[in-house]
């Protein structure tokens, strides 16, 4: 073959491009990798390896408030993401299906918790839950959780619609017609044809609201009380003072349950992916 | 062919509107009981819509629709006695083929074994049996058509409504489901009511047709009908290939009409008198194959019709252009008046192809009873 211009793929066979890539994987993946192999330290300072040890994580494990902060951060993202999943799903669904007054608004508005900084957000919620409309204090876990779990679900239940939202484009109407002429009722052909079509949107959304809310920090801050502490929080906390082992280890953990949990859903999403977006 | 009495779809007067387009404007015919009823006409001329009207869809801004007699305006589309078979097929990507099939009866609540059965039943009628497993992304286009056509049959509909169906198949299936479509609906004896542009397929398929122009029903009648006698100009030309001249009315007898066309040096004589003021415009309408041809040689007579007075209904004229088309030839003649036509000769042996060449005058004769008297 002749010598032509490269195509864009070409490029990566190039050696500045390489080093990039070489450049952004050591950056991104070295922190990283640099915290769970200190969790495993035999040392209380993180400076030079002293050999493997698991004591840290048996310190975290026994770590009453740690635990419980941790067991918080769980309730709250898995209560958000189920809600934000159901407001999401269904705020989608009205902005694809209807037409109405302030449609156009309501889609902006949307927008608006991806768009607007978080700090503000945070402090927004603090007011709000203060001043407005004050949660009861000392009520039982979970429910003292309450204020957190709206928050979370105020921000994260619009990138679920969103999500979801995109995927209803790609529907074809005539399913709907065809489900609605084969003697289907509405709600039937709302959970026999589109919610079907709508699963990996659903999937992905509420993945996305999961480990927003489980990784959420700013908003948390400001709308988490004494006994209402999240993982994130609790882990501020702790470095306040310095940066243990304990720390570590208790990030590692969050970092496996996180990509855990992320591997599942994704898998989830692929095996319906593909089906659901078969060409019809 | 007898003529079934049942009617079976009754259009009132239907009007659709869409903002201040007339999709559909004041259309009434009638479909009866068994027919092969084709919709048809140029793109935008709402075929669609009257269709997704019968199905429930749309509704009619005025008119009323009566299926068996009964109007079906205020019935939801999942509760009206027809099925559509999508355009896009619409064949839903999440459900086997055989779940698709039943999808109908499993929303009635027919029981199981009678449902397999019933599906199983619908795919042989396709001729898919044994695809009842697979997901309808591991079919072709052709066969994802099928489970749409077994999904709505399935139904026992009264009316199987199908919408362009052939148009996203390859030349050569949508020749093969033309045949397929019309034995199916011999076999399972459910009237078709079947929309498409493409007036080859109506004319082979169908038994009636309706020609639809810009919402208006321009004609409703047998193929043959629609061919031979053609209401007006817009059918003439939609429905085949034809030669219309514009004339004025010069003679009108009960049993003969003389037209005085521009382009013609003779009035064209008909055999029939014709419904018109005299000196009215009106056109006439002649198919290419209904044109003769036949030598000319500078200085000779000009031949007779043997129906016709003498002089009329022949002219003379100079080939053009000769497409051979194997079965048959079609010449492009000129008239004296510049004006092109066509005629269509079948080679009906070996050699009729060399009769005429290219440059060689000709004269162009038709019989009284061959051109059709269109007054709009
Ligand atoms: N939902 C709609 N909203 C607005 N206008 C519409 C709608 N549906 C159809 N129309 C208009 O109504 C007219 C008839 O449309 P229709 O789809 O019935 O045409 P058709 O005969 O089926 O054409 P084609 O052969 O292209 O499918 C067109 O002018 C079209 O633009
Ligand atoms: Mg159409």
């Amino acid at each position: 073959m002749s010598r032509s211009r490269p195509g864009p793929l070409d490029y990566l066979a190039r050696w500045p491009l390489r080093a990039w890539m070489v450049a952004t994987t050591v950056f991104l993946y070295s922190p990283l990798l640099t915290l769970m192999v200190f969790s495993f330290n035999n040392s209380r300072r993180n400076i030079v390896w002293r050999g493997f040890t698991l004591d840290y994580y048996a310190q975290v494990l026994g770590d009453d408030s740690l635990i419980q902060a941790f067991i918080n951060s769980l309730t709250i993202a898995l209560i958000s993401t189920l809600f934000s999943v159901l407001l999401g799903a269904a705020t989608a669904l009205l902005l694809w299906r209807f037409r109405f007054p302030f449609k156009a608004g309501l889609e902006g508005g949307l927008a608006l918790p991806i768009v607007v900084p978080e700090i503000c957000m945070g402090v927004a919620l603090l007011v709000f839950f203060t001043k407005v409309l004050p949660w009861p204090t000392n009520m039982v876990w979970p429910f003292n959780l309450g204020v957190i779990i709206i928050a979370h679900i105020s921000f994260s239940f619009s990138f679920v619609a969103s999500v979801v939202r995109a995927r209803l484009a790609s529907f074809n109407r005539e399913q709907e017609e065809a489900a609605r002429d084969l003697g289907a009722s509405e709600w039937r052909t709302l959970i026999d044809v589109i919610l079907p079509h709508m699963r990996p949107g659903l999937v992905a959304g509420g993945l996305l609201a999961f480990t927003l809310s489980l990784d959420d920090f700013v908003i948390t801050f400001f709308t988490s009380g004494p006994d209402t502490t999240t993982f994130p929080v609790k882990v501020y906390s702790m470095i306040r003072f310095s940066v243990t082992p304990e720390v570590n280890a208790a990030s590692t953990l969050l970092i496996v349950i996180t990509v855990a949990l992320t591997a599942i859903a994704l898998r989830l999403q692929g095996s319906d992916g593909a089906a659901a977006t078969a060409p019809h | 062919m007898t003529k079934p009495a049942q009617s079976i779809i009754t259009f009132e007067n239907v009007t659709k509107r869409y903002g201040k387009v007339i999709a559909v404007d004041n259309v009434s015919f009638s479909i009866s009981e068994g027919e092969f009823f084709a919709l048809l006409g140029p793109s935008g001329c709402g075929k669609t819509t009257l269709l997704r009207m019968v199905a429930g869809f749309e509704n009619p801004d005025e008119g009323r629709i009566l299926i068996d007699g009964k109007d079906v305006t205020d019935t939801p589309p999942n509760r009206r006695p027809v099925n559509m078979v999508f355009q896009s097929y619409a064949v839903f990507p999440h459900m086997s083929v055989r779940d698709n099939v039943a999808y109908g009866l499993t929303v009635e609540g027919v029981g199981k074994a009678e449902r397999l059965r019933r599906a199983e039943e619908a795919l042989a009628l396709v001729k898919l049996d044994g695809y009842g497993e697979r997901k309808p992304d591991q079919l072709s286009g052709g066969q994802r058509q099928r489970v749409a056509l077994a999904r709505a049959l399935v139904k026992r509909p009264r009316v199987l409504l199908l919408d362009e169906p052939l148009s996203a198949l390859d030349a050569k299936l949508r020749e093969q489901m033309r045949f397929e479509l019309t034995q199916l609906q011999e076999k399972v004896g459910v009237t078709f009511l079947i929309v498409t542009h493409d007036q080859d397929e109506a004319l082979a398929m169908a038994s009636r047709c309706a020609v639809m122009n810009r919402g208006v029903l321009q004609q409703v009648g047998a193929p043959s009908d629609l061919y031979e006698f053609p209401n007006s100009r817009f059918v003439a030309d939609f429905i085949g290939q034809v030669n219309m001249f514009e004339g004025i009315l010069s003679r009108d007898d009960p049993d003969r009409a003389e037209i005085t066309c521009a382009e013609l040096t003779t009035p064209v004589f008909l055999d029939h008198g014709v419904t018109g003021a005299a000196g009215s415009t009106l056109w006439i309408a002649i198919r290419p194959e209904k044109i003769e041809l036949k030598g000319r040689k500078d200085g000779e007579a000009k031949p007779i019709m043997e129906d016709a007075p003498e002089g009329a209904n022949v002219e003379p004229g100079f080939i053009r252009h000769i497409s051979y088309l194997g079965s048959e030839s079609v010449y492009e003649v000129d008239l004296t008046s510049g004006r092109r036509i066509k005629a269509l000769r079948s080679n009906l042996t070996r050699w009729d192809q060399e009769d005429f060449q290219v440059d060689q005058p000709v004269w162009l004769a038709w019989h009284a009873c061959s051109p059709a008297v269109l007054l709009s």
